[in-house]
């Protein structure tokens, strides 16, 4: 930095004070509700502390362990817990990204209307969580769910389906008995209908990238509208849907509201992010809940660290 | 017929068909909710799958009872609080901080432009505990001033990030123009940088707008008492205590959507830069 050589503040100084008053509020805020938590967290995983304790003097001592990740990782239900999480996850964002690319491909184009359709696609998104979720409810309700009383009336079913209540559903396909996870394709699908305008925005606006000459060249070459789907617009479309895949991921992972407004994780929906709030207020353990919450942590950092390192090798972003 | 015909005539109609049914699929919900929250309770039991009810029979009875008998007056009046005073105070303190990590020369420029996105990754879930635990502790938790800070929390990031990327388009030559001519920063960011930056204070405003009023997981751990509780926070208590009652939770749901919908129709632009640039979570 440069040496000051007068008395009155040089102007590098000056900005370099004007900077901290700007960006000051914004780092103390980020800092304490962010940046703070996280650590405090790991501390809080490493500790042997109940909801009770909370006001009681023990919550800063120093005593560490790791019972907490012991209890978590040994508890009867963690890997049943574990791979609900990862069908969930993967199901999840894969769904959304299929319905998201056929949005834009079905919107991508010249004609009227597209602009209100490109509207209409994305309203799933923006709409507040616990409307969405309990409009859903409502229409897969057993009882009085408008699905399950159209299936009736038109004899596709014999007795309503409790989506989101039921964990599994017998089908005889070629005459066994398969057992499908009933709740948890059904929290699966209710993310793909939430999240695929997401994958919409991204993937439309990457296919509206694509230059026209290339379409006009292949076809001149008599490549047909198929083969120019899955030759010429799928490869450019690569480094959208993986990024879009992993971001979709991450937050998937971790995703708390969804399940919990729609299942409270019963039926076997119980990923770990519910977990975290089981052990923290049915149990009591806020311990064990912050082990839970920083194992989530890990896996997120894990997956944001390839995605970087993938970013570095790729040298292309989702923006181009 | 060569096959480009044959297959684009097939693909035409497909789309057609597969645009509708896409559409229904995707809409179907809000109409369902709309026009249940206008059925009594016994039209619903009646004939649950009466797609088209008769417009006649349409009360508004649900909408009464849940604004005045169910204190939705109040959870309005609620989330509009929290709501703005999170826009306004994102909205001034990402500009300020924009425009402190573009235009001005200090020492950790550069590893804080490179934090600031990193941070807006950490997830919600990772972060409830911890602070439930603080303000427990801190005797703060069931406060809607403090809810306004976690969601500051949650958004600066991303607000942050949108506006440095539009100030980095921005030429500099007409701010040095006006300091120059004797304008403050201050001045120079009231009547230069903000004029020109209105589109993407907009996205960041109406981004804003989006995640605190849709916010459900802090206001359902931090907020105890129902004086203090926020739109999407009273739907859930509506819904726990009026079980069987969907009509009334449904009218809930519309009241809850209504606002950002609005929104979202006319600002719809904005809106969708907002989410993209920021590649939002969620």
């Amino acid at each position: 930095m440069l040496s000051r050589t007068t008395q009155t503040p040089s102007l590098t100084d000056r900005e370099a004070r004007l900077a901290a008053w700007m960006l000051g509020p914004t780092v103390i805020v980020v800092s304490a509700l962010v940046i703070f938590p996280v650590v405090w967290n790991l501390f809080l995983s490493l500790k042997t502390i109940a909801l009770a304790d909370l006001r009681g003097p023990g919550l800063f001592d120093f005593d560490l362990t790791l019972d907490n990740f012991r209890k978590a990782f040994f508890d009867y239900d963690f890997w049943p817990s574990l791979l609900t999480t990862i069908a969930y996850t993967l199901g999840g964002s894969l769904l959304s990204i299929a319905f998201g690319l056929t949005a834009a491909l079905l919107v991508h184009g010249e004609f009227r209307g597209r602009g209100v359709l490109r509207g209409l696609f994305v309203i799933p998104y923006v709409a507040p969580i616990v409307a969405a979720t309990f409009a859903w409810s409502f229409i897969l309700d057993p009882q009085l769910g408008v699905l399950n009383w159209f299936g009736l009336k038109q004899g596709i079913i014999s007795q309503p389906i409790p989506f989101f209540s039921q964990k599994w559903f017998p089908i005889q396909v070629l005459g066994t008995q398969i057992r499908l996870p009933l709740a948890l394709l059904s929290v699966i699908f209710f993310e793909g209908w939430r999240y695929f305008p997401f994958a919409f925005l991204f993937i439309l606006a990457r296919l509206q990238a694509i230059p026209d000459e290339i379409y006009q060249a292949a076809a001149v070459d008599g490549a047909g509208p198929i083969q120019r789907f899955l030759h010429m617009t799928l490869p450019q479309l690569k480094t959208v849907l993986s990024t879009l895949f992993l971001f979709r991921f991450v937050w998937t992972l971790n995703k708390f509201d969804d399940i919990f407004l729609l299942t409270r994780g019963q039926a076997g929906t119980k990923v770990l992010s519910i977990k975290v709030y089981d052990y923290a207020f049915g149990e009591f353990d806020l311990g064990a809940s912050s082990a839970v919450a920083m194992i989530l942590f890990f896996v997120l950092a894990l997956f944001l660290m390839i995605y970087f390192l993938w970013m570095v090798q790729e040298d292309e972003s989702i923006y181009q | 017929m060569n096959r480009e015909r044959i297959e684009t005539g097939i693909l035409r109609i497909g789309r057609m068909v597969v645009l509708v049914l896409f559409l229904v699929w995707v809409l179907f919900p809000f109409y369902w909710m709309i026009i249940s929250s206008m059925r009594s309770l016994e039209d619903i039991m009646a004939n649950p799958s009466n797609l088209l009810p008769d417009i006649r029979q349409l009360d508004f009875h649900s909408y009464y009872a849940v604004l005045f008998e169910h204190g939705f007056v109040q959870y309005i009046s609620n989330s509009i609080y929290v709501t703005l005073v999170t826009v306004i105070l994102s909205v001034i303190l990402a500009l300020l901080g924009a425009y402190a990590v573009t235009r001005l020369r200090f020492r950790a420029k550069r590893w804080m432009s490179a934090g600031i996105l990193g941070i807006y990754m950490f997830p919600p879930i990772v972060l409830v505990i911890p602070l439930y635990v603080l303000f427990s502790r801190m005797g703060l938790r069931d406060s809607m001033n403090i809810l306004i800070l976690v969601y500051l929390a949650q958004t600066l990031p991303v607000s942050l990030y949108m506006l440095r990327n539009y100030f980095h388009s921005l030429p500099v030559e007409l701010e040095y123009a006006g300091l120059t001519d004797g304008c403050s920063r201050i001045g120079v960011i009231w009547r230069i940088v903000i004029p020109l930056s209105l589109p993407a204070l907009t996205s960041v405003a109406i981004y804003t707008f989006m995640i605190a009023w849709n916010e459900f997981l802090f206001a359902f751990m931090f907020l105890d008492t129902p004086e203090k509780f926020t739109l999407s926070r009273g739907v859930v208590q509506l819904a726990g205590s009026v079980h069987l009652s969907k009509q009334l939770v449904m009218a809930a749901s519309v009241i809850v959507t209504i606002p950002i919908l609005v929104l979202f129709i006319l600002l719809e632009r904005y809106l969708v830069k907002g989410l993209t640039a920021g590649a939002v979570k969620g």
